[in-house]
């Protein structure tokens, strides 16, 4: 027998049964890459013509690393969210609709995992 | 005319609800549409940085070749293209934080910051790249 009142199984959960996490995520990550897209268009404006030495050096500073990393993770968060509702949107069959949306989360990891081990090369590799 | 039923399943002979095509375009709806696009592009254009790191954490060699990629006509304008729709997509994000607080939904605010957010986005876009070609000696 099922105790639970009507509304405890509501609460919280609209049809995709997440409730406001998809909009909240986006929203908290569009905030944090406000911040770090402008330290990005900085960062590749300052770094144009630079050679390799320079971009290394540059790059292995603690404090770009680390707001490099956080940009990697926080964008790779808002661009699967958002790309996420664009399938859901466009891509209507079942079947299709599933694989776009796993590829979509592959290629958002695969991006997070490349550029995170760049950074990380870049400041502690030899 | 012919019969026009009601019942699921008869087509009616009637226009149907028409779609965007025939609208005349509102800078709104531009707005909204370019923000979906320039999403889009930025979460292709992500590739791009990631290949950078990457050529930069591997070595002089394999870095100058990548270099040597975006110093090309058509590499320049996707750098110019890529910082473009990353500040219009955040132009649009902050019309969109604006709109999540319950305020700006009266037509003249919603019209202001539509026109707002690509002047914006144009105008910024367009000083950075000056500020980088006259300081830095070149694109």
């Amino acid at each position: 027998m099922n105790m639970r009142t009507p509304l405890k199984t509501a609460r919280n959960l609209g049809s995709a049964k997440e409730g406001a996490d998809h909009f909240w995520k986006q929203r908290v990550t569009g905030v944090a890459n406000l911040v770090l897209g402008l330290f990005l268009v900085w960062l590749i404006a300052s770094l144009i013509g630079a050679d390799h030495a320079a971009v290394k050096a540059k790059l292995a500073n603690p404090i770009i690393a680390m707001a490099l990393l956080a940009l990697v993770v926080s964008g790779t968060i808002h661009m699967r969210l958002g790309m996420q509702t664009i399938i859901e949107d466009y891509v209507h069959g079942e079947g299709a609709k599933i694989v776009c949306l796993m590829l979509n989360t592959f290629f958002a990891c695969a991006i997070a995992l490349a550029c995170t081990f760049a950074v990380m090369k870049l400041s502690f590799g030899a | 005319m012919a019969d026009v039923h009601s019942g699921r399943g008869a087509r009616p002979d009637r226009p149907l609800s028409p779609h965007l095509q025939i609208y005349k375009p509102l800078v709104n709806m531009v707005m909204s549409i370019l923000h979906r696009i320039t999403g889009a592009a930025l979460y292709f254009g992500s590739a791009l940085l990631a290949w950078w790191l990457i050529a930069a954490a591997t070595g002089p060699d394999y870095f100058n070749y990548v270099s040597s990629w975006f110093q090309t006509w058509p590499g320049k304008l996707i750098m110019v293209g890529y910082t473009w729709a990353l500040l219009h997509h955040m132009t649009g994000g902050v019309r969109h934080f604006i709109w999540d607080t319950g305020r700006g939904y009266d037509l003249e605010t919603i019209d202001r910051m539509s026109w707002g957010s690509i002047a914006v986005s144009l105008i910024a876009t367009a000083v950075i790249w000056f500020v980088v070609a006259t300081q830095q000696g070149g694109l």
